[in-house]
């Protein structure tokens, strides 16, 4: 016998689809562990032929950056367009990249 | 007696039975997860009834249609188990516990569960080419339903007290009805003679191995059976029929020439 939860933690849900090479979030759910987990995302995320493939993992594992720290993560980039590959002329034998 | 579509609505009743039982937790399911897991299971199984019934139809012809099979029969032509009537709780005394006890429909599930992934895996060899195609698509369905009812029966069984003695109680309720899975009856035994069914005896072994397996690790008793063998089957069915029907029933009889 294991502990009874009175709340079951909150998994985030990926689901894969059949055109897609990468796994996308969808959504969350409770579950009491991570098999159960995924059972219920079969049945919440993919009743419509959404997927062939799918993740979950805990909510509480997934460290994130703060929005309020936006500003100095994010902006500095803002003026740095020559980071895009855009200024290179392609010669002509390469053909289509 | 037609061999094949009287063996064809038996299987097709079961479906529908069941089917309209667990839709019951529809919009009352323990957690929203679980609403949607009973629900889709539910869509599973009608879905398989709308086959086989409309499999019988075209065999039967005239004017028959699946909705006359589902909707314009009465409870003595319903061929289906008698476990998969009964309401989703044990004897109204006792250790009842609740009219809606999950305990008891994740038991039912299983048993049912685990008999027909056997059953449609064995039917995939029909000689009715129709049955074997039908077969095909349930079997992959009812994996993940005993899959869902297995997974649950452990989690309840080996869980907290109260939900173990639920379980448990559960278990000790439906376990007699499953006798009638191995009873003999005309109809089936006139199905396998044509080549058409399956002789549910050559299942019974292996139907044993999940049931144990499964309650071993879910820390229950297997009980004894003995005793009234139903025939839901023959068409001698429980008091809970009835009122299953007449639920199900009322609005295509309300309205007889309907469209939806």
């Amino acid at each position: 016998m294991t502990t009874a939860l009175k709340e079951w933690p909150l998994w985030e849900v990926f689901v894969r689809s059949k055109q897609g090479l990468e796994h996308k979030h969808c959504g969350s759910l409770h579950a009491a562990d991570a098999a159960q987990a995924l059972e219920m995302a079969r049945d919440v995320y993919t009743r419509r032929q959404e997927g062939v493939s799918i993740w979950v993992v805990e909510s509480k594992a997934i460290t994130a950056s703060n929005p309020d720290e936006k500003g100095e993560l994010f902006d500095p980039a803002a003026d740095k367009i020559y980071r895009h590959p855009t200024f290179y002329e392609i010669p002509e034998e390469v053909g289509h990249m | 007696m037609n061999a094949a579509t009287d063996y064809l609505l038996h299987l097709a009743d079961n479906a529908l039975v069941l089917g309209q039982r667990n839709a019951e937790w529809c919009g009352h399911g323990p957690i929203l997860e679980e609403d949607i897991a009973l629900s889709n299971v539910s869509l599973d199984l009608i879905g398989q009834a709308r086959l086989l019934y409309q499999l019988v139809a075209s065999l039967k012809g005239g004017n028959t249609t699946e909705d006359r099979l589902a909707y314009f029969r009465d409870t003595h032509e319903f061929r289906n188990y008698t476990l998969l009537e009964l309401p989703h709780h044990g004897p109204l005394s006792g250790y009842a516990h609740a009219s809606l006890d999950y305990g008891t429909t994740i038991v039912r599930n299983f048993l049912y569960s685990a008999l027909m992934a056997l059953l449609w895996e064995a039917l995939e060899k029909s000689a009715n080419a129709d049955l074997a195609a039908i077969a095909a698509k349930s079997l992959k369905e009812v994996r993940y339903h005993l899959r869902h009812s297995r997974d649950w029966l452990v989690r309840l069984g080996d869980g907290t007290d109260e939900s173990h003695i639920r379980a448990q109680a559960a278990l000790d309720h439906l376990f007699p009805y499953t006798q009638e899975f191995w009873a003999h009856s005309a109809v089936e035994s006139a199905a396998v003679a044509a080549g058409i069914g399956v002789d549910l005896a050559t299942l019974q072994a292996d139907w044993d191995a999940i049931v144990d397996a499964a309650l071993a690790e879910a820390t229950l008793v297997r009980p004894q059976v003995g005793g009234y063998v139903p025939e839901g089957k023959n068409g001698i069915h429980s008091e809970h029929l009835g009122f299953l029907l007449a639920e199900m029933q009322s609005l295509a009889r309300a309205h007889p020439n309907g469209s939806w």
